[in-house]
């Protein structure tokens, strides 16, 4: 039982090897945060969050880009909230388990959930806006040209189909932590179904929803995809009024400015500061999520 | 003899292709309490969940045969599985309060059936918890989560939760399992008490409670209904030898 030196020095280097990658991810992260930070952290005023771009953007604020920001996960939430929620519901409550329509169900969302966001805004560009849009257009304005092209609609939407698989998987375990003996109670009192999953589900599950929610909220902030074809502005002047405006957005703000603006180390601090409010504003999103989560896991453990 | 309640003849139970209940035919008179008794996995469970149809939420169940409450097939096709649960309730095994207040729970039954009048509830509430024998215990903290009583407290919440629905039969699967003597003596005492206005079933594997608290009963094996008799019969005088084998604890 001589201890081998060789099998040592093996033992070692892969530990060695593990323990930097994960140190690797950690730098990475604080590099990030901390280049970003010491960036942006000086551009951070009230006038800038508030006032709109100036100069070919070169100077003034970015509060085009958060109220468009802001709106659209606003108008993706209110679509993708409750279809998503309605999902959830049929698949836990009504669809049986093993059942061809709950399979081919959950096999179409996880499919949703990986495919390229860019592939959203070609969809939505195909739909809503050569289709949906140029047919609105056709029937209600006699060809005048108003839904067929980008707008925060079209582009909300879009958003939405990106975010539904998040809504449905976190709805779905929010009500599987909801009890049997819960919803065998309210049945044995002559509730229906329905009354059963409005009543006692629904309730139980709030804070699941609201996780998903938040998800789909902190994801939509982020992506610029989706919307490229389908609403997002270079620059506007003015703030979107109406559905069928254009609109402008953090993400897509930061690559505009970084590969389209005329002086690209001018407007280097807006860049920062642009980045800044998108990280924080996503950080805190998702920060905001996993603390609800890990109530709801919490609860279910009690 | 007291009017019968509950009346099943030839009915089998099947779960996919295994034989559950083999032949039940019993007759279950009204206002009387009557004890189910029996090894885990006789059927006794399962036979007391089709009383109100409960077992309609498992996959795979078959039911044959007739069950009749007050001389209606609750199987048959017309039948409205929501109405006969208001009729028959049940209180089941492990206590199960909504996470809503005290006074949610209770009411919960009455609102879905349409009342909402505050006051007409508040009287239907304390009714259903002064029957329950729990409203000297909770009649300050109606407004507090049912989440905060004890065990016993909170069978005896789920007890008056269905007694506010005004039902004709209460069935009990097991309700003091799993509480302490003192809860489970409270439960016993409040189950002799309801029968004067309501049908008892109940299922338990604890024999000395089904000789103290019911008026007949019956004993279950393998899904075949071996003897039903007076509670008193039963214990000291049985017919089949099984029973016998059971009650002084040669096997089960």
């Amino acid at each position: 039982m001589i201890k081998s030196f060789k099998k040592d020095i093996k033992g070692i280097l892969i530990e060695g090897l593990t323990l930097s990658s994960a140190l690797i991810i950690i730098a990475i992260v604080v590099v990030m945060f901390t280049v970003i930070f010491i960036g942006g952290k000086d551009q951070i005023t009230w006038e800038f969050l508030t006032s709109f771009p100036e100069d070919g953007m070169t100077k003034g604020g970015i509060f085009p880009a958060i109220y468009g920001t802001a709106l659209l996960v606003i108008l993706m939430s209110i679509a993708a909230v409750p279809f998503g929620t309605i999902t959830a519901i049929y698949l836990t409550e009504y669809a049986k388990e093993n059942s061809i329509i709950a399979k081919t169900i959950r096999f179409a969302v996880r499919t949703l959930a990986v495919i390229p966001s860019i592939i959203y805004g070609l969809f939505g560009l195909g739909f809503f806006i050569k289709f949906v849009g140029t047919q609105m257009d056709e029937t209600f304005l006699g060809g005048q040209l108003k839904w067929g092209q980008p707008n925060i609609l079209w582009a909300s939407l879009t958003m939405s189909l990106l975010t539904l698989p998040v809504v449905i998987v976190s709805v779905e375990e929010a009500l599987k932590t909801v009890p049997r003996e819960l919803r065998a109670a309210s049945l044995a009192l002559g509730a229906t179904k329905w009354q059963t999953i409005w009543k006692v589900v629904i309730p139980g599950s709030i804070s699941g929803i609201m996780t998903g929610t938040i998800l789909a909220v902190s994801r939509g902030a982020g992506e610029v995809a989706p919307i490229l074809f389908t609403g997002v502005a270079y620059y506007l002047a003015t703030l979107p009024a109406s559905l069928s405006d254009q609109f402008m957005v953090l993400g897509y703000h930061i690559y505009v400015m970084t590969t389209q603006s005329a002086n690209v180390d001018q407007t280097m601090p807006i860049q920062f500061g642009t980045t800044l409010v998108l990280l924080a504003l996503t950080f805190i999103l998702n920060m905001s999520a996993i603390i609800l989560r890990y109530r709801i896991r919490k609860k279910k453990t009690d | 003899m007291t009017h019968e309640k509950i009346y099943t003849e030839n009915m089998f139970l099947h779960y996919g292709s295994k034989m559950a209940l083999n032949d039940i035919s019993i007759q279950i008179p009204e206002k009387k309490v009557t004890a189910f008794i029996g090894p885990s996995g006789c059927g006794k469970s399962t036979f007391l969940r089709s009383l109100n149809r409960m077992n309609d939420l498992i996959d795979g169940v078959k039911i044959e045969g007739k069950i009749l409450i007050d001389n209606i097939n609750i199987y048959d096709k017309n039948i409205d599985v929501v109405t006969l649960r208001k009729k028959v309730g049940m209180v089941f095994q492990k206590s199960n309060p909504f996470a809503k207040s005290i006074y949610e729970n209770v009411a919960y039954g009455p609102r879905i059936n349409g009342i909402n009048d505050r006051k007409q509830l508040d009287e239907i509430v304390e009714t259903a918890l002064k029957n329950a024998a729990i409203w000297e215990e909770v009649k300050d903290r109606l407004g507090d989560s049912a989440m905060g009583l004890s065990g016993g407290q909170q069978q005896r919440l789920c007890i008056a939760r269905t007694l506010a629905v005004n039902p004709e039969i209460v069935l009990m699967d097991e309700p003091a399992s799993a509480l302490d003597p003192l809860s489970t003596s409270k439960i016993e005492e409040l189950i002799v008490q309801l029968k004067e206005k309501y049908t008892i079933v109940i299922v338990t594997h604890n024999m000395q409670q089904a000789a103290r608290i019911s008026d007949l009963t019956a004993f279950f094996y393998l899904g075949e209904l071996i003897e039903f008799d007076k509670t008193k019969k039963i214990f000291t005088n049985p017919e089949k030898k099984q029973t016998e084998d059971y009650i002084t604890g040669r096997f089960g």
